[in-house]
């Protein structure tokens, strides 16, 4: 097991350094961020001091292990745009995203695993029918366009909730040691405010994830009502309440569990467009500002530490699989 | 064994009707559903809309020559400079929004099918390869697919784009590179509890091929969960076609896809213009769920465990 | 939810009743909610050269000289000014000033401020422009200062429009992130700043030490919610009372909304399109071939003739009309009308799509030829729908115009390194003539720091000298006379094509009241009450 975990922590290793090559030569093909930075009435002296200034006036893979030596010792460089440590940009945001993937991901296990557990048992009934197409229209819809569709309907014309930004936040002891987040780490969903302020953002975000996890539960659900064992389990008697809750419902889990585990590293990930749209701000909403003024400092450490994340929850995803399912065996994976 | 007899892609057993073919078998069961069928035919007809869009169409909206901004924001039904009446009203460019969607659905279309079906060939062969391997193998696809997922598809997207320049086909190469990484992730966890089955042990003791292993057993066992992803993936690729283009790094602005003629109209919907953006929408959602509809049955069609 | 909207509605109502009451001191006034549509990316009033940046650091900094709505010149912390030898600009400072922090202001001040300026580490884009022409600092007394140029600097009072005075004491050896954190945020202007959430909010209170007038209000949050749409919704749904940015899309439908109020004014900025002077009449221009595809072998955009048929060919009205919302004006130069250097008989170029046809025929391409525009499709307003419409004009006169509009990150690169044939791309000026012709018109030039935006590489010896000649000219009415001239010569050679000046657009909640300003810049001391 020990073994097991050095080796991943390894490969991470390896993944990080690969990605951060590929971000420096993908930020350095794309533009130049003091071209994009710099006033347009800035004269070309001033133009050569801010190159300077920014180091990108040596050549790349300088820059890159420049960018390396300082990382080693924790150091994942300044944002071109703010003069501040990245990694403390990006830990100030973090808790708005983390608050509001959480957020959609409760709602999707809560109203999607329900709701697909039904349309699974009753695949016929028109509730079910309803359900599943509910489902369709769920990932069918762009989630900007939502987005838009549930402020004009519940700010705009209705009132019941404010349209866009984060509410009050309340202040929490940070990690201990995280210097950065000396202040404290900000939660919305602590307040009356905050929270009424996080509806609509975090629904709009959930949708997909609701429409996902039905499916796969109705799914799992009717591939599992036809297997022996369960057949087996009701042939000898057994209430149907303990059928479906304790052999369908651990069955189903290992799929459910695998995707809901993907998409929380991916809701976190691409929370940018419910960001934008919401004006909620959080690391997405840094992230595609970061990009659209080219803050290679931002853009590489927020990678890194969303690619971190990843890593962290595939291996709990992979541990997970291996406590639901004995069939699966970690040491598979080894030699 | 059992489970090989069962296997949807091996040979089905002789019958006493022999007009009963695997494929007759098929279509019979897939008509079963009459809300899939319905999808199937509406779904045809969206398809041939959008192959014969440029006989179709009263206009063409990618020639610039063809519009007028003087006939810009027009209500669904006005007649225009050109003499022919906008049925569902013009966008910002004087573009016949009839028309845009005619070829708007060709493009979203082409964008979300070809990427779903390149991304899901490439997913699958690594997925399968990494589970039936295992070892060193598996670990490096895993680790790319690690990788991949990390990527926000955004900067995939303007890095591509920032390479190759705008266009449908970097589009489609963006949503491979950003989705193939699913089905591996999907193909290699439910190939991993295939493989140690019995009919595997047992094909390996046959001495079969691999990639007949690989193709004809495992992959048949695999395709429930790898088609729920692929309807779920043809469906997110235009969306998120759609999402690029919002964001102002998809297709072309002269070659509107849905999505981008959704964004375009996006602005103008709290003014009231909701045409431009509302007709689109119902085009892209009537499209995707038909074909969901369609994926949804295909899926209990095909899953072997389904079946009696 | 509900209690929300009641309090919501309460403190409206409440502003509603202080105006009634109060209408003469409206010392009660509470709350006001500012929505901006571009992210302020710091407090340091010379880290970052840029719009957003700057309007904050007005709100909580003064200048020796500050300007007001039209940009024009009005005393701030200085309260004269003049040049009393050549080289020597005086500046007299206003007595009794203090910084937030209760200290007082004095020359002291302003000799450390322009002393920081070029020495902000990590700038991207920083002020040291406007220290670079001082070669001394001379301090006559606390409230005199002496500012000593090599040669005669016509421009000295417009270049101190542009720079926030610090506090000496706070912020000595303050870092960028002093400021961002609040610790070094110390000025003199009417509201100091109390909390600040990177890239989302800003809160201000009224500084009651301020020298000029009381702010309206006693507390100010300044959000920046960066969708378009979503600031609209914002103000609709009452959470904010005032949003600048207002989209074209929205504008019809806000204009006739009896909630909201509409201020507008003329900007400074320019939206034009460069065309590629870089390569020579007998060389190809990258993105133009003859109407088969193969090379032209020459670049038609070097004749005149074809560079006025090409703006000839665009209907202005049109665009201002149809793609802008009326929220532009026509133009033919860099400048509005009442701004220092605008050329009086430079109108905007009529429609004329026939006489375009007729140009380009005598310049030899009666069958006209292919080109693709290129521009921007995040950057300015509608500018990848002008891009569009302008594609159509041309192709009607026989131009076939293929159109490419892309993130701004990968096309000013290339708009750069002379990538293009024709693009689309606008300009800010300051409100002076020679601001434009220096950057845009002038021979690029790295001497002399000439032509650093001169992307197209337009080059007349003509605008050049009479240019430099302004560059040292402090008799206003005979530099006027020479920015005015170089700037005609310039657009009659048609060296950009311009398109049309934007109009600045905010809204407000009705019982809001706001002034627009030309230069773009949301102050919150810009938003009072509405009078009764």
């Amino acid at each position: 097991m020990a073994v097991y975990l050095v080796r991943r922590l390894m490969q991470a290793l390896l993944v990080v350094l690969a990605m951060s090559m590929i971000v420096f030569v993908g930020v350095y093909a794309i533009g130049d961020p003091v071209e994009i930075l710099i006033s347009p009435d800035a004269d070309q002296l001033e133009r050569e001091r801010a190159i300077r200034a920014l180091g990108l006036d040596l050549p790349l893979w300088q820059q890159y292990l420049v960018f390396l030596t300082n990382a080693l010792q924790g150091d994942l460089g300044r944002s071109f745009v703010f003069n501040e440590p990245a990694l403390k940009l990006i830990l100030q945001r973090m808790p708005a995203t983390l608050e509001l993937a959480f957020g959609a991901m409760f709602l999707s296990i809560l109203i999607g695993l329900p709701l697909g557990l039904y349309a699974g048992l009753r695949p016929n009934s028109p509730a079910s029918k309803t359900i599943m197409a509910g489902s369709i229209l769920g990932f069918s819809l762009p989630t900007f366009w939502v987005g838009l569709m549930l402020i004009m309907v519940f700010a705009v014309q209705l009132g019941w909730l404010p349209s866009t930004g984060r509410g009050e936040t309340c202040s929490v002891l940070g990690f201990i040691g995280l210097q950065p987040c000396n202040a404290g780490l900000q939660w919305s969903w602590l307040t009356g405010d905050g929270l009424a302020h996080m509806v609509m953002p975090a629904v709009n975000l959930a949708l997909f994830k609701i429409s996902l996890v039905i499916r796969l539960t109705r799914a799992g659900v009717r591939e599992t009502m036809l297997m022996d064992y369960v057949k087996f389990a009701r042939a000898k008697g057994l209430s149907a309440s303990r059928v479906t809750f304790v052999h369908v419902f651990k069955n189903i889990l290992i799929p459910v569990v695998t995707v809901v585990g993907l998409e929380l590293g991916s809701t976190i990930a691409f929370s940018v467009v419910t960001e934008s749209v919401f004006a909620w701000p959080g690391m997405g909403k840094l992230i595609i500002d970061s990009i659209n003024v080219l803050d290679r400092p931002v853009i590489v450490a927020y990678l890194m530490i969303i690619v971190l994340m990843f890593i962290t929850i595939n291996l709990v995803v992979d541990l997970t699989y291996s406590l639901l399912d004995p069939r699966v065996r970690l040491e598979s994976k080894g030699t | 064994m059992s489970q090989a007899v069962m296997d949807g892609a091996a040979p089905a057993a002789p019958r006493k009707d022999k007009v009963e073919t695997p494929f007759r078998r098929f279509v019979s069961e897939f008509a079963e559903s009459k809300i899939a069928l319905g999808g199937l035919i509406v779904f045809t007809i969206i398809a041939l809309v959008a192959i014969f869009a440029p006989w179709l169409a009263p206009q063409n909206p990618y020639d610039l020559a063809q519009l007028d901004i003087m006939d810009g924001r027009m209500e669904p039904g006005t007649v225009g400079g050109a003499g022919f009446t906008y049925w569902l009203g013009t966008d910002d460019q004087g573009r016949d929004m009839l028309s845009g969607i005619m070829y708007g659905l060709r493009i979203s279309l082409s964008v979300g099918a070809g990427s779903a079906l390149i991304a899901c060939m490439v997913g699958a062969t690594l997925g399968l390869l990494a589970a039936y391997a295992g070892g060193r193998t598996d670990t490096v696809i895993m680790r790319l697919v690690d990788l991949q997922l990390s990527f926000p598809s955004i900067l995939v997207a303007l890095m591509i784009l920032a390479f190759l320049g705008k266009g449908v086909m970097n589009v489609v190469i963006a949503l491979v590179i950003v989705e193939w990484a699913y089905y591996a992730r999907t193909v290699r966890g439910t190939a991993l509890v295939e493989r140690r089955r019995e009919y595997i042990e047992a094909a390996q003791c046959l001495a079969l091929p691999t990639h007949r292993i690989l193709f004809r057993h495992l992959l048949p066992n695999c395709l429930p969960p790898l088609i729920v992803v692929a309807t779920m993936q043809v469906a997110r690729a235009i969306a998120l076609e759609a999402t690029l283009s919002f964001l102002g790094l998809g297709v072309p602005i002269t070659e509107p896809s849905l999505g981008l003629l959704i964004a375009n109209g996006y602005e103008y919907m709290l003014s009231g213009k909701y045409w431009i953006s509302f007709y689109p929408g119902i085009a892209l959602l009537v499209t995707i769920v038909s074909i969901n509809l369609v994926g949804d049955q295909l899926r209990d069609v095909l899953n072997p465990r389904l079946k009696k | 939810m509900k209690t929300w909207i009641r309090r919501r509605s309460i403190a409206a109502s409440a502003v509603a009743v202080a105006g009634v009451a109060l209408a003469g001191s409206q010392a009660l006034a509470q709350t006001a909610t500012i929505a901006v549509g571009a992210p302020v990316t710091s407090l340091d009033p010379h880290y970052h050269q840029l719009s957003p940046n700057n309007a904050v650091a007005d709100t909580i900094f003064d200048k020796l000289v500050n300007t007001d709505a039209q940009s024009r010149n009005v005393p701030g912390l200085a309260t004269e000014w003049r040049a009393v030898e050549p080289t020597v600009w005086e500046f007299r400072l206003r007595p009794n000033v203090r910084f937030h922090n209760g200290n007082a202001f004095t020359a002291e001040d302003v000799a450390f401020t322009l002393q920081r300026l070029p020495n902000v580490p990590n700038s991207p884009s920083s002020f040291a422009v406007y220290s670079r022409p001082i070669t001394r600092v001379e301090i006559v007394d606390p409230l005199t200062i002496r500012l000593h140029t090599a040669q005669p600097y016509p421009l000295m009072p417009l270049d101190m429009t542009n720079v926030r005075i610090l506090d000496k004491e706070t912020a000595e050896n303050a870092t960028t992130e002093d400021f961002n954190a609040l610790r070094a945020a110390a000025g003199t202007g009417p509201y100091r700043a109390v909390a600040h959430r990177n890239g989302d909010r800003i809160e201000f209170e009224r500084w009651d030490g301020y020298w000029g007038d009381r702010a309206p209000f006693q507390r100010v949050n300044y959000r920046m919610i960066t969708n378009d749409a979503a600031r609209t919704a914002a103000l609709l749904a009452g959470d904010v009372d005032l949003i600048d940015q207002v989209p074209t899309s929205d504008l019809a439908r806000l204009r006739s909304d009896n909630r909201v109020r509409i201020s507008e004014t003329v900007g400074l900025r320019l939206i034009f399109l460069g065309l590629d002077f870089q390569r020579a009449a007998n060389e190809n221009s990258p993105f133009i071939t003859d109407n088969d595809g193969r090379p032209l072998g020459r670049n038609p955009l070097r004749d005149v003739r074809v560079r006025r048929a090409l703006s000839m060919a665009i209907d202005r009205r049109a665009i201002v009309d149809r793609v802008m919302e009326g929220a532009a004006v026509p133009a033919n130069q860099f400048l509005p009308q009442g701004v220092f250097g605008f050329v009086a008989d430079l109108p905007a170029p009529a429609y004329d799509p026939d006489g375009a046809k007729r140009l380009l025929a005598e310049a030899g391409y009666p069958n006209g030829f292919r080109i693709q525009l290129n521009g921007p499709n995040d950057r300015y307003i509608n500018d990848a729908r002008i891009v569009q419409a302008i594609g159509q004009m041309w192709t009607r006169i026989g131009v076939r115009t293929a159109v490419e509009a892309q993130p701004w990150t990968t096309f000013v690169g290339r708009a750069g390194r002379q990538d293009y044939s024709a693009f689309l791309i606008g300009w800010g000026s300051n409100p002076d003539g020679s601001h434009p012709l220096r950057n845009i018109m002038a021979t690029f030039n790295s001497e002399r720091g000439w032509g650093a935006s001169n992307r197209g590489r337009y080059s007349n010896p003509q605008v050049d000298d009479l240019l430099a000649q302004s560059l040292t000219e402090l008799d206003e009415a005979k530099r006027e006379r020479q920015v005015v001239d170089a700037m005609r010569i310039a657009m009659q050679d048609v060296g950009v094509v311009p398109l049309h000046i934007q109009t600045n657009i905010w809204a407000s909640r009705r019982n809001f009241e706001h002034t627009a300003r030309n230069d773009e810049l949301t102050r919150a001391q810009d938003l009072r009450p509405a009078a009764r």
